[in-house]
């Protein structure tokens, strides 16, 4: 019997595990056990590894212009996009579904906000009013929501193969964005709305952002002590001490280190005179440096991310879509309504590519007909990168995030080095390629 | 019938169920019916229509005419949910297990506990799962894997403990030792025991007649979609079943020289 198939171990052996953390540390063999008593998913940290690995090469290849906080402000705003997405694919991708037409729904999502936000609202409210930012936003999200649903429900209602659905719908909303504009580009965006996209304004600054860093840290302690909480209830084995101090410990010392890193990206010259001037401030002579703090489409990724997670794996609703990946004949045996479950997940992708789309066109602060070009491959190698499986009932929300992470620093990496944009993709498919292959052997090696 | 039984009516009753796909007629005009505490054995060759007519009363299938009556009044049954709200669980010969998910999460599939903030009660959920499991197979300690990993034999405790859980009146077993060891499936047999003397009803589809003769108190046997008769276990020899299965001929109708056939 393995160390963690113990039954409900008495809780007071929780107590004696203080007495010596390093002496259980190293009673445990392997590194591999240390992760199961710890009950860490080893799959996410060989992912952080992987990105740790990448960073260091890029960092060293591009002469140490990788690991700066400029660098990874951008990396971390030019994620977004995708990020939000991958959250949404790994839920279809799990339900053994697929989205092929996110790319040309972000297009034509964006597009209609676009319009709406330029030339129909500004009509009725005048240019710049406050409410044509909220009701191009619900108009985007109401839309994505019908879209998603529209396919989801030609899927699991008419039962033609999500395949062939979205595979047309990739055709037909990318026409969709063409005959809304008829190819013209669409800006500039409303001022709020720009907002969504980052950008020099759209930022929390400095102090906001610690503060969000103390909320995430608190956030990483409460869920440990309802963990462990609920584990009391009914006398569970509880995680060892160690292993809950070590996590939270860990957990709050990335958040705030990244904080912290991020931080250090300050205003450019000018937009910082600008600052001075407004708030009264005397301009130095050795310049201003005016942290810039989390840009907006971070804090959404987050959100999302947070959300996702909670539904995923928190909620009925999540537990039938992972159930229907496993074995939809069970899952329909156990009274699930498979075919509703599955036009929800086409609904919440719709929506997520809603919001990609408004990030999407407030950081360009334009619509153009081709927004969104190919980005369903980019998010399909998110999910699969981080750990989904494309046979379905296997994916985690924060392993897509990371997935998206990974490919984000593959192609910004590339660029600081001047690689050409063909050289790019060639790279990003085959890392794709080696990055399942891993996941496949890793598993087979799992089950024998 | 047994000599329990006395004039209560029968906890469950299928009458003239018809199912057909495609024009052929999977289940013919089947009546069988089944009395608390007791076990009716369904048995018969491939395709003798015993699954299908029981995915009628656990709600996998819609019968396309007949009557399900359960305590002497008719229900009308269209999906899962609906079986179960009147008391009927299922052990699946396929065990309809999501292999994705863990032990817990398949005992409560589709019935998941929910916690006051709406959200998975998972806690709450394995402790039942273990509370039953320490009645059922105490040796089942794997309450955190996916069930892809656990044995054939663990696996069919899962969907056991799914079924017995929720306290079933009528309980279905579709080959329920098909992936059992011997030790496992003496295990299963004293279940089946247990509850029966709890009062449930069970239809057992086998095809082991062995255990049909240890387990069954009556034997309803079918040959190509239609009833070929139901006997007492007590009434009749394992060859005669076997003439019923093989044949199709009733006790009585199957000859010496049939019997001897059958040995050959």
């Amino acid at each position: 019997m393995s160390v963690t198939e113990a039954p409900t171990d008495n809780p007071k052996s929780a107590t004696r595990s203080r007495l010596s953390w390093l002496g259980k540390i190293l009673r445990i063999s392997s590194f591999r056990n240390v992760f199961r008593v710890a009950e860490i998913d080893s799959r996410l940290l060989g992912m952080l590894g992987a990105l740790a690995i990448i960073w260091i090469a890029f960092h060293v290849l591009s002469g140490g212009t990788f690991l700066t906080a400029r660098n990874l402000w951008n990396l971390s705003v030019q994620t977004a996009v995708v990020a939000i997405m991958a959250t949404g694919m790994v839920l279809v991708i799990v339900s053994r579904n697929i989205d092929l037409s996110v790319g040309s729904m972000l297009g034509m999502i964006g597009m209609a906000m676009a319009v709406v936000q330029t030339e129909v609202l500004p009509n009725w409210l005048g240019i710049g009013h406050w409410a044509i930012f909220p009701i191009a936003l619900i108009f985007g999200l109401v839309l994505g929501g019908l879209v998603g649903g529209l396919q989801g429900v030609v899927v699991a209602y008419v039962g033609v193969p999500s395949f062939i659905v979205t595979l047309g719908g990739y055709l037909v909303w990318r026409g969709g964005a063409w005959a809304l504009s008829r190819g013209r580009t669409i800006a500039p965006m409303d001022r709020t709305f720009q907002l969504l996209g980052g950008g020099s304004r759209g930022v929390i600054g400095e102090t906001r952002t610690w503060i969000v860093a103390a909320a995430l840290c608190l956030a990483i302690v409460f869920l440990l002590w309802n963990a462990r909480r609920q584990r009391t209830r009914f006398g569970f084995r509880l995680r060892p001490m160690w292993a809950e101090v070590s996590i939270g410990t860990i957990g709050c010392a990335a958040v705030l280190g990244t904080v912290f890193v991020l931080n250090h990206y300050y205003m450019a010259e000018n937009l910082a005179k600008q600052y001075a001037a407004e708030h009264g401030i005397v301009y130095p002579a050795g310049g201003l440096q005016i942290p810039l703090g989390l840009a907006n489409p971070v804090l959404i990724v987050l959100g999302v991310a947070m959300v996702m997670t909670f539904v995923a794996t928190r909620r009925k609703f999540g537990r039938y879509v992972f159930a229907i990946g496993g074995n939809p004949e069970a899952a329909e045996l156990g009274g699930i309504n498979t075919r509703r479950t599955l036009v929800k997940t086409f609904v919440l992708m719709g929506v997520l590519v809603a919001i990609a789309a408004a990030v999407s066109i407030g950081r360009l602060n334009a619509a153009t007909s081709g927004l969104g070009t190919l980005s369903e491959l980019y998010v399909i190698a998110a999910a699969v990168i981080g750990g989904t499986s494309l046979l379905g009932g296997i994916g985690t929300i924060p392993g897509a995030v990371l997935g998206a992470l990974v490919t984000q620093s593959l192609q910004s990496g590339m660029v600081l080095m001047g690689i050409e944009s063909a050289y790019q993709q060639i790279v990003i498919g085959i890392v794709l390629i080696i990055a399942v292959a891993i996941d496949a052997i890793f598993r087979k090696r799992a089950t024998t | 019938m047994s000599g329990t039984i006395g004039d209560r009516p029968p906890l469950v009753e299928l009458r003239h169920i018809r199912v057909a796909f495609g024009g052929v007629h999977a289940v013919d005009d089947v009546t069988v019916d089944l009395y608390p505490g007791e076990v009716v054995a369904l048995v018969g060759g491939n395709g003798a229509g015993k699954t299908t007519l029981i995915k009628t009363l656990s709600g996998a299938h819609r019968a396309d005419s007949g009557e399900i009556l359960i305590d002497g009044e008719q229900v009308h049954i269209t999906g899962p949910r609906d079986a179960k709200a009147l008391g009927v669980e299922t052990i699946y010969q396929t065990l309809a297990l999501a292999d994705n998910i863990d032990a817990p999460g398949n005992m409560f599939l589709g019935r998941e506990l929910i916690s006051r903030w709406k959200t998975l009660d998972y806690s709450a959920m394995e402790n039942a799962t273990r509370k039953v499991m320490g009645r059922l197979n105490p040796k089942f300690l794997n309450f955190k894997d996916p069930v892809a990993s656990l044995s054939g034999g663990q696996r069919q405790s899962v969907a056991i403990a799914k079924a017995v859980h929720f306290n079933a009146r009528i309980l279905i077993m579709d080959e329920p030792t098909a992936s059992l060891g011997p030790a496992e499936t003496a295990q299963v047999g004293e279940l089946v025991k247990q509850l029966k003397a709890e009062g449930i009803g069970i239809f057992l589809i086998s095809h082991d007649i062995h255990d049909v003769f240890d387990l069954a108190d009556r034997i309803s046997v079918m040959a190509t979609g239609q009833l070929v008769g139901t006997v007492n276990k007590n009434d009749v020899t394992m060859d005669e079943v076997l003439a019923m299965i093989i044949m199709g001929k009733r006790p009585g109708e199957a000859t010496e020289e049939d019997i001897h056939h059958l040995h050959e």
